[in-house]
């Protein structure tokens, strides 16, 4: 019985066995049709991650390809697609000049979907919709705005009952788009902030409490009386959360509502597809927009993929763009104007294997 | 006189019950996170609940499976690559108790047991993660074999430790070479000892998220395949615990439910094992 | 004379018995040498924040990753804030265990079921533990928090030390019940027979004789408190601003390693990150071992 059970041969016969399980079984089970090029690994935005694990689902029911998406921050996107680790990654800000250096090989700027960052706040007994101009936001933010019930807010929310609550703000923790856009518009509109703390994914914020994620600062907000922070509209509708109208370069308060955020798109897009909405010029947009971009390299033959898997990459995002569109309102996103969806296009073809472009 | 000893008396007896109150206290928190965790996890858990994988925001039956069965294969592969490697460096110390390299390994596993698993997971990452562009679950396997090995190691050297000498000398009398002394007298011998404490380093490992956010990487599918990203239970738990959706909730509360269960039926299996194979000396 | 001897004995048979104790001594290697990579690995990703910053690093207390400049001052004092207030508030439970178990109910179903409770706490894994904290103690700190008239966070610093307190008591626990078992009956008999009581007999003998023991146990609680994330990273608010009170939000180097490692999206700010992890792993390991070598030298005493 245990004496037998120790055997010398039997241990290492069992540790070649069981290292020869691990290597070859798992590649044998559920790999039946071609490799492992059946699941896409994608990374990046937590901001479009409602809509992303929307569309992959239907993409899998229609053509059984596998999306494995993990929303861990614009940032952690790019630096897993700079890795290689991932197929593409998402990011809600275009990559910066350090990170293009990184990359080596070009990458190309897919637009996925337009976002709205929303200043949603905890105030339980407010029932009406708050009022923000961009110095009362950039004086919260940077915590010269103390109390609900300051005169520069009151001013703008005239008729309005404000508590004499301390103002928490919510922010990311982690490197985001969502940051990007929300302090690329700041710098915009503020010269104090375009200074210090600037613009970037991941600043060094004045004051508040950080989360991880847009879920996570969602979370924050609805537990933190007197709360407010920057999330994706997506989140503050599902969430049922209450948020405010933002005025914009055209001096309108404009509530984020997919149709104003459709409405900041309306302008022209580079051929790179480079280009931040926030302080939109449109007149009837809202002014903390920004695109989405699903990032790839342009040139799809590295690290041994295949043809195969780069096809379906390409076809995915095509779908993303074209198919993929008639999701986004449900889930409160808003849709690719005409001239982002043609630039989006014109951008996939580009995308080579071997220098043959596999659009055709 | 009597009155200054019945003073004495009367400290004696109230700190006992002071001592006794702290001590108990710490039960405190622990029936209620238990409690909370149960109440609220139970009546999430249904039979879909264990076969489907995780819903988009907004649909309904999403269930866990897929964490489940990447947690079992994760940590079983970290068993396997952990005991024996464990078990044959306890042996080796408990062995050589004075010699120099003795020393050192025995300096090493320390200092391996004190590294904070946040930091284990990044140099894995760096090891496996980078190098071989792909997140894994194999990785994520050798992150909890590293931290599984110092624990391994320990109960398996005070194990051996205690075996008397004069059961290896009976069995180098019969003549027996030096590896079948150790396989088939001693080890046998300590079996009880040293499966508490692969059992225990099962346990902690379990629960663990922080190795795994880096290497692992995490799955919303159910996948067989260890060279690729997989889900764990303690990542679900983490990734959607702070999320806003209230079905993303749900199934996190399930999912703690669930490990915890299982942490507590290690915990508990151990014991009984301890009981009844007890060496008897 | 012994011919079964002549028969039995073989070369095969030494082979294989030295290849046995080679693999075992190539094990213990092994293990040398993956604690040695561990650190290397560590030093080397650390390089380019090394360069770039210098011994500045440890000292500064911005963290901004906009301008590329690091300090790391912010999440060490939030570390050692949160360690050493959740140790304070865990060492007189981890006495009373200590004391319950080692002197007063050494056996018995009384102390069967702490000991198994004290257990039970150490196995909970602590993304549970953070979870909890999260939806069931932070609504109570912010509670506190109103009716004391400062912000209401609820997480933060407080919280944080709370749970983790929770969490490090076995430790100690565990470690002083072994030291005050192993108190020579002779000293306590001595003590006993000039008429001492229970009490006495703790407070002058077994506690001061214990002393250095139970300041290691101390030492591998505070250890394990260091590098304690998840539980943290979920309940402390995760600010890089210098804590000012107990109430306000901090964020420790094993919380912001967790949250900013997958994007960190410039070479600096990663190995910033690194450098974080190690000096996270000078300064546990050291405290462990500190710990260790005390245990051994008063077990050996």
């Amino acid at each position: 019985m245990k004496r037998q059970f120790f055997n010398f041969k039997t241990i290492l016969f069992s540790g070649i066995l069981a290292t020869s399980l691990i290597s070859c079984g798992g590649n044998n089970e559920g790999d039946k049709t071609s490799g492992d090029d059946n699941t896409l690994l994608g990374a990046g935005s937590t901001f479009v991650n409602p809509l992303f694990s929307k569309l992959y689902s239907e993409y899998n029911k229609q053509t059984g390809l596998k999306v494995n998406y993990q929303s861990i921050g614009s940032g952690g996107g790019i630096q897993q697609l700079i890795s290689k680790t991932v197929d593409f990654g998402a990011s809600d800000a275009p990559l910066n000049d350090e990170q293009t250096t990184k990359m080596a090989a070009e990458a190309v700027h897919i637009p996925m979907c337009a976002g709205a960052v929303v200043l949603s706040y905890n105030l339980a007994d407010v029932k009406d919709t708050l009022k923000f101009t961009p110095d009362v936001i950039a004086g919260m933010f940077q915590g010269t705005i103390k109390t609900w019930n300051d005169p520069a807010i009151a001013a703008i929310n005239k008729g309005v009952k404000l508590p004499n609550t301390p103002i928490v703000i919510a922010h990311r923790s982690d490197g985001s788009g969502t940051t990007n856009i929300f302090t690329t518009y700041l710098s915009k509109v503020n010269a104090e902030w375009a200074v210090k703390p600037g613009k970037g994914s991941a600043i060094n914020w004045p004051s508040g409490l950080g989360a991880k994620g847009n879920e996570g600062v969602a979370g924050l907000i609805k537990q933190t009386p007197g709360a407010i922070g920057y999330i994706e509209l997506a989140y503050a509708l599902q969430n049922k959360m209450a948020f405010g109208s933002i005025q914009n370069k055209g001096g309108q308060f404009i509530l984020p509502s997919v149709a104003s955020t459709s409405a900041a798109g309306n302008i022209q897009i580079p051929a790179d597809a480079k280009i931040s909405l926030t302080n939109t010029e449109a007149a009837d947009g809202y002014p903390i927009s920004g695109f989405t971009w699903a990032l790839l390299y342009k040139e799809q033959k590295y690290n041994n993929r295949s043809e195969a898997r780069a096809t379906k990459l390409v076809n995915l995002l095509w779908w993303n763009i074209h198919e993929g569109q008639q999701y986004c309102e449900g889930l409160n996103y808003a849709k690719l104007s005409p001239a982002a969806v043609s630039v989006g296009e014109t951008l996939l073809k580009s995308v080579t294997y071997d220098g043959k472009p596999l659009l055709k | 006189m009597k009155n200054r000893v019945r003073f004495r008396i009367g400290v004696s007896n109230v700190f006992e019950g002071i001592v006794a109150l702290f001590a108990f206290l710490i039960s405190l928190p622990l029936l209620a996170v238990i409690y909370y965790v149960l109440k609220t996890g139970l009546s999430k858990i249904n039979l879909s609940f264990f076969s489907n994988i995780p819903k988009p925001v907004g649909e309904l039956g999403g269930g866990i499976a897929n964490a489940l069965i990447g947690s079992l294969y994760i940590v079983a592969v970290a068993t396997v690559i952990a005991v024996p490697i464990g078990i044959l460096c306890g042996i080796f110390l408990s062995e050589n108790k004075k010699s120099k390299l003795a020393y050192w390994s025995r300096l090493a596993v320390d200092i391996m047991q004190g590294i904070p698993s946040i930091v284990i997971g990044i140099v894995v990452y760096f090891w496996l993660v980078k190098t071989r562009h792909t997140f894994s679950a194999l990785s994520g396997s050798v992150a909890l074999a590293i931290m599984m090995l110092p624990v391994i190691v320990k109960s398996t050297e005070e194990t051996l430790k205690l075996i008397p000498n004069p059961i290896k000398e009976a069995g180098y009398a019969l003549g027996l070479p030096y590896h079948k002394v150790i396989m088939r007298i001693v080890l046998p011998c300590g079996f009880s000892g040293i499966l508490s404490g692969a059992l225990l380093a099962v346990a902690r490992v379990a629960g663990e998220t922080a190795p795994l956010l880096f290497t692992a990487f995490g799955n919303p599918y159910i996948s067989h395949n260890m060279l690729k990203p997989m889900q764990s239970l303690p990542l679900l738990i983490f990734n959607y615990a702070t999320s806003p959706y209230d079905e993303w909730h749900d199934l996190a509360w399930g999912a703690s439910t669930i490990l915890l269960i299982w942490v507590l039926l290690l915990n508990v299996t151990t014991k009984l094992i301890t009981k009844r194979w007890k060496v008897q000396l | 004379m012994n011919m079964t001897a002549w028969k039995t004995f073989s070369y095969k048979k030494v082979r294989a018995e030295s290849a046995f104790k080679r693999m075992l001594i190539v094990i213990a290697i092994i293990m040398v040498i993956l604690a040695v990579s561990i650190f290397l690995t560590l030093l080397v990703e650390s390089m380019p924040s090394l360069k770039a910053l210098g011994i500045k690093y440890l000292w500064q207390r911005t963290w901004d990753p906009v301008t590329n400049n690091y300090g790391a001052l912010p999440f060490l004092i939030g570390t050692i804030l949160t360690s050493f207030l959740a140790l304070i508030i865990s060492i007189p439970f981890s006495y009373a265990i200590a004391i319950y178990l080692g002197e007063y109910k050494r056996t018995g179903w009384l102390s069967a079921l702490l000991r198994n409770i004290v257990e039970l706490v150490a196995a909970i894994p602590s993304v549970i533990y953070g979870f909890w904290a999260l939806i069931v103690m932070v609504p109570l700190i912010r509670n506190l928090e109103t009716k004391m008239g400062v912000v209401t966070y609820g997480v933060g610093i407080l919280s944080a030390s709370l749970i983790l307190a929770v969490m490090i008591i076995p430790y100690a626990a565990s470690l002083g019940r072994e030291l005050i078992l192993m108190v020579p009956s002779a000293l306590k008999e001595g003590a006993y027979s000039l008429g001492a009581t229970r009490f006495e007999v703790l407070r002058h003998i077994i506690l001061p004789y214990t002393r250095s023991g139970m300041l290691a146990g101390l030492l591998l609680s505070l250890g394990r408190a260091l590098g304690e994330t998840m539980a943290v990273t979920m309940v402390i608010g995760n600010s890089s601003l210098i804590p000012t009170s107990i109430f306000s939000p901090g964020n420790t180097m094993a919380s912001v390693i967790a949250n900013e490692f997958t994007e960190a999206d410039r070479t600096v700010y990663l190995s910033a990150l690194i450098e974080l992890g190690l000096v996270l792993f000078i300064v546990t390991v050291v405290i462990n071992i500190i710990g260790k070598a005390i245990i051994k030298k008063f077990s050996s005493e």
